[in-house]
């Protein structure tokens, strides 16, 4: 008689005959498409694209390759941040752009929001403002400029309506349509629960459309980042684009460089801060 | 007995290009306490009679009663529940069940109490501050009939709300709901295409034809209450079902037919 113990290895039970069988090859799965990959190798091919533009820069400027007038190298980029800083006051224009992005921003959040929630609730509203609104949304911002410096002026009030006519005519039509996307379902169930016609806005419009809204403002506020340095590049005492702009005229190529680098960082940390704030407050709308 | 509701020569024609009849001269009333089913076949115009009585459509011509008050428009003495995501989102369960009560300007003490048992009676206690987005779909079901069920409506209108349901959650919200209608004793009109949902919840089962919709049969159910999932292998149960499932089958035929010849 067998031994129980061996009797369990014999090949002769099916269970134990897979060793005999032959194994397919799994698919890789990164070239999968949108199979999710890991976080580690998400994280680390984002950060090999900062490391290979790095390279390849200094690849071509630290051999001289390319004339520095023309792209100066990585060390000259972190000289001429030093002196912006330390002897050209370059915190002051840094604070001077945010300001006016973010005050002529706000302006066109403040009456653009409202507008754009009526404009998406009412078609009679939205009759009347939708064709003006969008025809003025495609004449382009800088084109404006001129006109405004004659109605207004150099002043800051000019930097600001650059800002404000940039973001406020897109800021608008986009609430709209995702206030005018909100599901027809909650509207109707919040009326077989007693809303009226006007408490609706404020009980299911908004909060439906708001996390949409968020979404909206970081988009545009992302554009207003690029209307500034427009606006700054024609008679500003002060301000990322005014130290471009003085930069050129002296052949500091490596300050405007920095300048640019500057914006895109700012650019970059409101649009990761608004993410952030609107994960935290629609919660309810990013699953768990 | 004077009916709850009367709903009177109703139609509805929907225009465009070519007028389509969708729902042609429905009489009926619905006694105070009644658990009426409308049974048809899709496409045969049974959600737009519901909404109309709900107010969110409008008759062609025709006219609803509650009582002796005529209905125009969207109330809260209509209770609706609908076949899926009606849910506010933004909103807890507890203060999804709270909306209507708000609505009326109760107290927060007295909403919560209210809620607080609406939320019992459908099973669901612990789950007060959960969004709807972490509850299933039959959860969510149960949040969308309490919601309904708090506001304290005249009658309950409910549109195919198992429809996206599994069978198996599906048949135990049906014991509930038919649970709590034998427990609170409301008015209640229920849309479905199931033949056996129809029978099982109804006390009395509308067969509507296909389009355009009319009443081809008004027949009550005479099965005991209260009824358990058991009734279903009942001989009487299944006498009735082999009826109206012929009924419908020859109206979902027609409908075919019609689609074929265009």
């Amino acid at each position: 008689m067998q031994d129980p113990k061996t009797a369990v290895n014999d090949a002769s039970i099916p269970m134990y005959q897979e060793q005999n069988k032959k194994e397919t090859k799994r698919r890789i799965s990164w070239l999968q498409p949108q199979k999710a990959i890991s976080k580690k190798l998400y994280l680390s091919l984002s950060i090999s694209s900062f490391i290979l533009i790095l390279l390849v820069w200094s690849g071509i400027t630290y051999t001289h390759l390319v004339d520095p007038l023309f792209l100066p190298t990585p060390t000259d980029i972190i000289n001429s941040a030093v002196t912006l800083f330390t002897e050209l006051g370059f915190a002051t224009d840094i604070l001077a752009t945010i300001s006016r992005v973010f005050v002529g921003f706000l302006l066109a959040l403040i009456i653009g929001l409202p507008l754009g929630v009526l404009i998406g609730t009412f078609k009679v509203v939205e009759a009347f403002f939708e064709p003006v609104i969008s025809f003025v949304r495609y004449m382009p911002v800088s084109a404006f400029i001129p006109l405004f410096i004659l109605w207004i002026g150099v002043e800051e009030p000019e930097k600001l309506a650059v800002i404000f006519v940039g973001s406020f005519f897109s800021l608008v039509l986009m609430i709209a349509v995702e206030v005018g996307n909100v599901r027809k379902e909650l509207l109707e169930a919040a009326y077989t629960l007693g809303s009226t016609n006007f408490g609706i806005i404020k009980s299911v419009i908004l909060p439906a459309a708001m996390p949409g809204i968020m979404e909206i403002t970081r988009l545009v506020l992302g554009w207003a980042w690029t209307y500034i340095i427009v606006a700054e590049l024609i008679a500003a005492p002060s301000g990322i684009g005014h130290v471009i702009i003085e930069s050129q005229r002296m052949i500091r190529t490596s300050n405007i460089i920095f300048g640019i680098i500057v914006i895109g960082i700012l650019g970059l940390i409101c649009d990761v801060v608004l993410k952030i704030v609107t994960r935290k407050l629609f919660s309810w709308n990013y699953g768990r | 007995m004077k009916p709850k509701v009367t709903i009177q020569n109703i139609q509805k024609v929907y225009k465009g290009k070519t007028d389509v009849l969708a729902v042609d001269t429905i009489n009926f009333d619905i006694m105070e306490n009644e658990f009426i089913t409308i049974l048809g076949p899709s496409g045969c115009g049974k959600s737009t009679l519901l909404r109309m009585v709900g107010g969110l459509e409008e008759q062609t011509s025709g006219h609803i009663y509650l009582g002796d008050q005529e209905l125009v428009g969207p109330s809260s003495n209509r209770g609706m529940v609908f076949q899926a995501y009606s849910l506010f989102p933004w909103l807890t369960i507890e203060k999804n069940i709270q909306f209507g009560l708000k609505n009326k300007g109760m107290k927060e003490a007295d909403r919560k109490d209210i809620s607080d048992s609406y939320i019992e009676l459908v099973g669901l206690k612990g789950f007060e501050k959960h969004y709807p987005n972490q509850l299933s779909g039959g959860m969510k079901q149960r949040v969308a009939i309490a919601r309904a069920l708090a506001n304290d409506p005249e009658i309950l209108l409910l549109d195919e709300p198992f429809g996206a349901l599994d069978s198996q959650t599906r048949l135990i919200m049906q014991e509930l709901l038919l649970n709590i209608w034998e427990k609170k004793k409301k008015t209640i009109l229920f849309i479905t295409h199931d033949v056996e949902e129809a029978i099982f919840l109804g006390s009395r089962v509308l067969v509507m034809t296909s389009r355009p919709g009319k009443i081809k049969e008004d027949m009550p159910i005479e099965l005991p209450h209260p009824r358990t999932y058991h009734v279903k292998s009942d001989p009487t149960f299944i006498k009735i079902k082999d009826h109206l499932t012929e009924l419908i089958r020859e109206e979902s035929l027609k409908a075919i037919e019609l689609e074929v010849q265009k």
